[in-house]
């Protein structure tokens, strides 16, 4: 109950983070792709400077989990660069024509601008595509 | 105090708050990744019958959905009781951009009404956008692996050469549509 409570918040932090940066608006990712603002970039790049340090502190502790003291999935990615790149790109399209990559579809769908509920359903569709094709795509 | 957090947020505000949701996560023994859970919810609507991606216990995943309702509820919050307006400090030259599409909105909605707005999405041209966007965004990440959460900041926090391949790609394909095909569309 606890621990449902806290990925519950975490969430809520989030879902108003995504808002009030407006990092969840079709507007500021059009204006990142067109390299109009320090705006985003400033967002993933203070996200990514702080977040290295929280990893490697984690890391460097060799630090337990807080809620049950199992160990934390600091997991390296598998090797390669196919499905990387490719899916990569293809998510860069989806990302630039519908503003939202997928934690903000959620935020938006929160904060009533209900047509995201297309791209979610679209966005599952998509997923369960991925899913059928696998064995026959390149990784 | 109070009306800090009632404007926009900056940048610097922003992304170290990006940051304590990673490091909460992480330090619960979780991992930052939104995408996961368009998988987790395939998978619990029986995807796992018919293909082996989705043929995991779901239930483990159950935390992520949790962060997905806060997420939705943050929204929510945000919007209603958090914002004073939906003015939006866009680059002027976004603006004319724009406005020089027909979106007239650019500056002062926080989303554009000619593609979210209620009479709009039924529009083919928008309809169509929004379907092939979000598909594109759901088959996407999964190929990817993971989207700006996992690879843009979990993934590069933690040096995998991976996310930033993975990043190049986003990068790709977003400037191809935001320059070349989205001027067609709008």
């Amino acid at each position: 109950m606890i621990r449902s409570l806290i990925f519950l918040v975490i969430g809520l932090l989030f879902g108003i983070t995504m808002y009030k940066s407006e990092a969840a608006s079709w507007f500021r990712i059009y204006e990142m792709f067109q390299f109009q603002a320090f705006h985003m970039y400033g967002i993933i790049g203070s996200a990514l400077a702080f977040g290295a340090v929280f990893t490697f502190l984690l890391k460097r502790n060799q630090a337990s989990s807080f809620l049950d003291g199992s160990k934390l999935s600091l997991t390296d990615k598998e090797k390669g660069w196919k499905r990387y790149l490719i899916g990569g790109t293809l998510f860069g399209m989806g990302w630039a024509l519908t503003g939202a990559c997928p934690g903000p579809l959620f935020t938006l769908l929160g904060a009533g601008f209900f047509p995201i509920l297309i791209v979610i359903l679209a966005a599952l569709l998509g997923t369960f595509a991925y899913g059928a094709l696998r064995s026959k795509l390149p990784h | 105090m109070l009306e800090l957090i009632l404007k926009p947020w900056p940048w610097y505000i922003s992304g170290p708050m990006i940051s304590l949701v990673l490091l909460l996560l992480l330090w619960s023994g979780k991992t930052f990744g939104m995408s996961a859970n368009l998988r987790t919810m395939c998978a619990a609507m029986g995807a796992g019958k018919r293909y082996d991606f989705f043929d995991f216990n779901w239930k483990d995943q159950i935390w992520n959905l949790l962060v997905v309702v806060g997420a939705i509820g943050g929204g929510f919050i945000a919007a209603q009781y958090l914002s004073l307006g939906t003015t939006m400090d866009l680059n002027p030259q976004t603006i004319t951009q724009l406005q020089q599409y027909g979106i007239q909105d650019a500056g002062t909605a926080f989303m554009p009404e000619a593609l979210f707005g209620s009479d709009n999405w039924n529009d083919p041209k928008v309809l169509g956008l929004l379907i092939v966007g979000g598909f594109f965004v759901g088959f996407g990440t999964r190929y990817a692996g993971g989207c700006t959460s996992g690879h843009a900041i979990t993934g590069l926090s933690n040096l995998q050469l991976p996310s930033l391949i993975a990043v190049v790609g986003f990068f790709i394909g977003g400037l191809f549509i935001n320059h070349l095909i989205l001027p067609l569309l709008l």
